[in-house]
């Protein structure tokens, strides 16, 4: 081509305009700038002020806080102490989700259990945290009713412990759980399963060869999701457990750093790790999707 | 060939009933379907087909009446115990299974051995022409690969009975009549009971060894293609069957199984196909292709020309009269558009139909 191109024609290239909107950027890329900014302002920004703060320690070399933090077992211990919460508290979530989600997939009246399930989420996590403590504690209803009926004769001790935290991370963090279950439940074609139901599976059947595999992604994202928020407890674990003993979790450690020592390198240096964690529990789960079905949950093509 | 259908002799559907609230979907709807056949349940939407099917099939519990398999009543039972194949509208395929795995579903289901599911799954493969297919997902087909899955699917587990819901509704229109061929095949080649719903009556003409033409819940007419295309009972059936021309008029005499119609002013003459009383509203029904131009006469309406559409051999026009009625012609030499002309028909192609009862019954 280019022996026969006329020697006469100045060839021009298509314009910059064009060659950058063949690879995707135009005007309307510009959209992107608010969140941009925003993103960096107040995530990128704090996170690598607080990333570089944290090897810069009051006292010994760059790593000091890191070393203190994994030589001392009153620090450390917090990382133990937070999974041992979150992760069962996430996973009782789900369980409790899915067959929720599926008996609510058929009911007429979803918006109303919907609503009724979803209002946790409003009342927050202090209000949460005050009702259990007059509810579960050793003069409540809960205890006293036990008591009155002669199943226990002692009160049992339910809040300010392990169980108080976990009670409330289940009430505060189930509707989350619960809403994105409903979601993906319902994404799913009802005709799958009819179609497995003439096809002569049972209905454990078609839960475990239908819904199970196309579901698993959607649950792990959603187990992300509620694990995220529940490793990053904090009023509940101050209110309801003992902030000093089992429910010691990690945001505790950070919180005392910063404003009972005042030293901001390591309260960093704390929810740098804080962060690891959830990012190492993260990608774990997010890499197992890998090894199911991904595409559209639906029979036929869109 | 060793998928072996289970056989019977009859289906029969004893005055199902379906209620959705107030809505009566299907009104004592009996029907006995004998072991081979080859039934097309025909109607509009809305009128009951895919119902019928899905009571059939244990997809929805009816409220009334009953479902017979020879001798075991099937309508109580749930859909994986009645182990009919069913083949659904959108196919249904499990997105996370590959083709051999969706096709061999029902039998692992069962238990069978996984020897005898391989030796099955390759042979319905074959029946449906889809050798070297089977290690693909359904979102890596084709949809009329899918269609061929999804048969292949209902037929692998032997069902004594094969449910389609609209099956080619979904294909374009070269696939859907290679696809029409395809179902008559398979379904003859295994000795096959087919029920089969569709809204289109050439799906339903060309497939079926008899046709139930459904409305609002109720069977309006049972019987072959052939029968319901040369004389369908009711206006509706006929409207379904082709005929298009819908002519309003009072009837003037009834004598011998014929009927003279005042059709605005015009005389037509046909052949009545209901009881009718002299003066009372009825229908002169025609197909396109028997109403031609002609000269003003017997069974001959004056119109005006509004469309004429190319169509090969002939040419299709639409005309309306002055009073309001539309009509669908053939004619061999192009019309001109507005022009006048005479639209005839033999009296012996015309039926006759009294007026239809309005609404539910």
């Amino acid at each position: 081509m280019e022996a026969v191109a006329p020697t006469t024609h100045i060839e021009h290239g298509p314009s910059l305009r064009q060659r950058l909107a063949a690879r995707g950027f135009d005007a309307v890329t510009l959209l992107v700038v608010p969140a941009a900014i925003f993103s960096l302002l107040l995530f990128v920004y704090p996170f690598a002020f607080g990333f570089i703060l944290s090897f810069e320690p009051k006292n010994g070399g760059w790593l000091a806080n890191y070393q203190r933090f994994f030589s001392d077992s009153y620090l450390y211990d917090t990382i133990g102490n937070t999974l041992l919460l979150s992760i069962p508290v996430t996973l009782l979530n789900l369980l409790l989700a899915v067959p929720i989600s599926f008996r609510v997939r058929l009911m007429r009246h979803q918006r109303l259990l919907t609503t009724i399930l979803v209002l946790p989420i409003t009342l927050g996590t202090v209000l949460v945290a005050e009702g259990l403590l007059n509810y579960l504690g050793p003069q409540g209803w809960f205890n006293r009713t036990l008591v009155t009926l002669g199943i226990i004769d002692q009160p049992l001790r339910l809040v300010h412990n392990y169980w108080g935290v976990f009670a409330s991370l289940v009430i505060t963090g189930f509707p989350f759980t619960f809403l994105l279950t409903l979601s993906y439940v319902t994404g799913i074609d009802p005709a799958l399963e009819q179609a497995a139901a003439t096809l002569g599976a049972s209905a454990w059947q078609r839960f475990l060869h239908i819904y199970l595999p196309l579901l698993m992604p959607g649950f792990a994202i959603t187990f992300c999701l509620s694990f995220v928020q529940a490793f990053s407890v904090f009023p509940s674990a101050v209110l309801l457990g003992e902030p000093a003993g089992t429910t010691r979790v990690i945001s505790i450690a950070a919180y005392q750093a910063a404003f009972e020592e005042y030293d901001y390198s390591m309260a960093s240096a704390v929810a740098m790790i804080m962060g690891f964690v959830q990012l190492a529990i993260v990608v774990l789960v997010l890499a197992s999707r890998g090894l199911f079905y991904r595409g559209p949950a639906s029979g036929a093509k869109g | 060939m060793t998928i072996a259908l289970s056989q019977f002799n009859e289906v029969r559907l004893d005055r199902v009933r379906r209620e959705f609230g107030a809505l009566n979907a299907l009104r004592d709807v009996s029907l006995t379907i004998q072991r081979r056949e080859f039934i097309a349940l025909l109607g509009p939407s809305g009128c009951g087909k895919s119902t019928t099917l899905n009571c059939i099939a244990g997809l929805l519990p009816v409220t009334g009446g009953a479902i017979w398999l020879d001798k075991s009543r099937i309508d109580t039972m749930r859909p994986e115990e009645r182990g009919f194949g069913m083949v659904f509208q959108n196919y249904a395929l499990f997105p996370h299974l590959n083709v051999r795995q969706n096709i061999g579903f029902g039998l692992k289901m069962r238990g069978t051995p996984k020897a005898e599911i391989d030796r099955k799954v390759n042979e319905a493969l074959s029946l449906v022409r889809l050798e070297g297919q089977e290690n693909k997902l359904p979102g890596q087909l084709s949809g009329g690969q899918q269609q061929r899955v999804a048969i292949a699917r209902a037929i692998v587990i032997e069902p004594p009975l094969v449910l389609m819901d609209e099956p080619l509704s979904n294909l374009d229109a070269k696939l859907r009549l290679e696809m029409r061929a395809e179902i008559r095949r398979i379904h003859n080649e295994l000795g096959a009971t087919t029920i089969y719903v569709t809204h289109d009556q050439d799906e339903a003409l060309s497939l079926a060894d008899r046709i139930v033409v459904l409305r609002d819940g109720v069977i309006r007419q049972v019987g072959t293609p052939k029968e319901l295309y040369d004389a369908p009972a009711h206006l509706d059936v006929a409207d379904f069957m082709g005929f298009r021309n819908k002519l309003k008029g009072k009837v003037v005499s009834v004598d011998n199984g014929r009927a003279l119609l005042d059709v605005e002013g015009a005389r037509i003459s046909g052949v009545a196909r209901e009881s009718l009383s002299v003066g009372s509203t009825a229908y002169a029904a025609i197909r396109p292709d028997d109403l031609v131009l002609g000269e003003p006469g017997e069974n001959a309406l004056k119109v005006k020309v509004d469309t004429i559409e190319y169509r090969g051999r002939e040419f299709v026009g639409t005309a309306h009269s002055e009073g309001g009625l539309d009509f669908v012609f053939r004619s061999h030499q192009p019309v001109e558009l507005g022009s006048v002309v005479y639209l005839q028909a033999d009296n012996q192609r015309v039926l006759v139909f009294a007026e239809p009862i309005k609404g539910r019954q």
